[in-house]
């Protein structure tokens, strides 16, 4: 198997005794059909067991690996060194607090997700004899595509718009509100609009895209979101224009 | 073991710099001050026009100079480029689903080209172009 020698260059900070990060050159022999995520394992098994970052399935399911490499987010188990020729930087992800090294808090993003109720909501729950709810293969494709997400928070690394602005509700969480939207057996669409129509949610967004650039579930947050400022407009429209109209 | 998070600022005035993708989105935004001193372009010809015909010569005559064909030639270029991203747009925005399947995006923004198209053509043709 082919091997090569690999230099990172690894954001360093340690809240006990540093008041700023710092690059740490670390150089491993790493095999060739690696992922940056195997780099980073080699570097705190053989090299220095201090680093800290996140990771747990190595295979872009749960989420938790993601960093910049090179500037841009990226889960590391799914970032192939044979891409990455020179010395990889690797940064924790941006616009979220560095709680050590490559861990970031998510604590912002977890109370976003939540105050978009990202769970089916119906009024009347249906008693037990009556079955399950049922959905057709065509009310499923309606939202599937949204409800792919990994809550990885790269397209909150990548989207400009939050950096700037970290009141905005951001991609992933507004894009799960428009999925529960579009669920057939959902009846909450009111009660998550009234965070999503708002100058925090969907209308901080400028459409810069960068988050459905990064996505690497192809969620396309972007497309969820454009949809949710037409139903927004929509929804005022009959509010405040028709007579007599209730959104 | 202390909890003391570092924040690392966004650079408010040099962010946009960090990635390629953001300077095509400002390239994008800056398109629309032309746009924007086009449409003042316009309400000045009306005001000239209702001036009376010795000022309509002169706004036409003004038309004409090198100045302002480069602000009309800029100008076209930047409505060309935003019309373009806001059409490439609209299959994000207004999904067609039949049955189980998606219509592919590239029919729903080749439909708003189209229209854009004939209806260019149809404006020439009453601007006696043809
Ligand atoms: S929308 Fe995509 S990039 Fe954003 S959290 Fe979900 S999977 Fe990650
Ligand atoms: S380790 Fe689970 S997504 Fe990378």
């Amino acid at each position: 198997m082919k091997e090569r020698l690999v230099q990172l260059d690894v954001l360093r900070y340690n809240p006990d005794t540093d008041t700023e990060a710092h690059f740490q050159r670390y150089e491993v022999m790493c095999q060739e059909e690696w992922v940056v995520l195997d780099a980073l394992n080699k570097v705190k098994e053989s090299i220095d067991p201090t680093l800290n970052y996140r990771w747990s399935c190595h295979m872009a399911v749960c989420g938790s690996c993601g960093m910049m490499i090179n500037g841009e987010p990226k889960l590391s188990c799914h970032t192939f060194l044979r891409d990455y020729p020179g010395v990889i930087r690797v940064e924790p992800l941006t616009h979220f607090p560095v709680e050590r090294d490559l861990v970031t808090a998510p604590d912002d993003f977890m109370e976003k997700l939540k105050r978009v109720k990202p769970y089916v909501i119906a009024k009347q729950k249906k008693p037990i004899e009556e079955g399950e709810y049922k959905q057709t293969p065509a009310q499923l494709m309606k939202f599937r595509q949204y409800s792919m997400c990994i809550n990885c928070m790269l397209c909150y690394a990548a989207c400009p718009e939050y950096g700037l602005t970290p009141h905005f509700v951001g991609p992933a969480a507004l894009t799960l509100a428009h999925r529960y939207n579009l669920d057939s057996r959902d009846e909450g669409r009111k009660e998550r609009m009234e965070v999503v129509a708002t100058k925090e949610g969907v209308w901080e967004c400028t459409f810069v895209g960068a988050c459905s650039e990064v996505c690497p579930a192809q969620v396309d947050p972007a497309s969820a979101l454009q949809q949710l400022k037409i139903v927004g407009s929509i929804d005022w429209i009959v509010e405040h224009l028709l007579p007599g109209g209730k959104p | 073991m202390s909890r003391r998070p570092l924040i690392r600022e966004v650079p408010p005035a040099s962010w946009f710099f960090r990635h390629p993708r953001y300077l095509r989105y400002m390239a994008r935004e800056v398109t629309s001050v032309f746009v924007g001193a086009y449409c003042v372009l316009l309400v000045i010809a009306m005001q000239r026009l209702a001036a009376g015909p010795i000022a309509w010569q002169e706004f036409l005559v003004a038309l004409r100079s090198p100045v302002s064909i480069i602000f009309h030639l800029l100008a076209m270029a930047a409505a060309f480029y935003h019309a373009g991203t806001w059409f490439n747009a609209t299959q994000k925005a207004m999904p067609l689903q039949i049955g189980e399947n998606f219509v592919p995006g590239s029919y729903i923004s080749g439909a708003h080209y189209l229209v854009w198209a004939v209806l260019s053509l149809v404006v020439l043709f009453f601007a006696g172009v043809f």
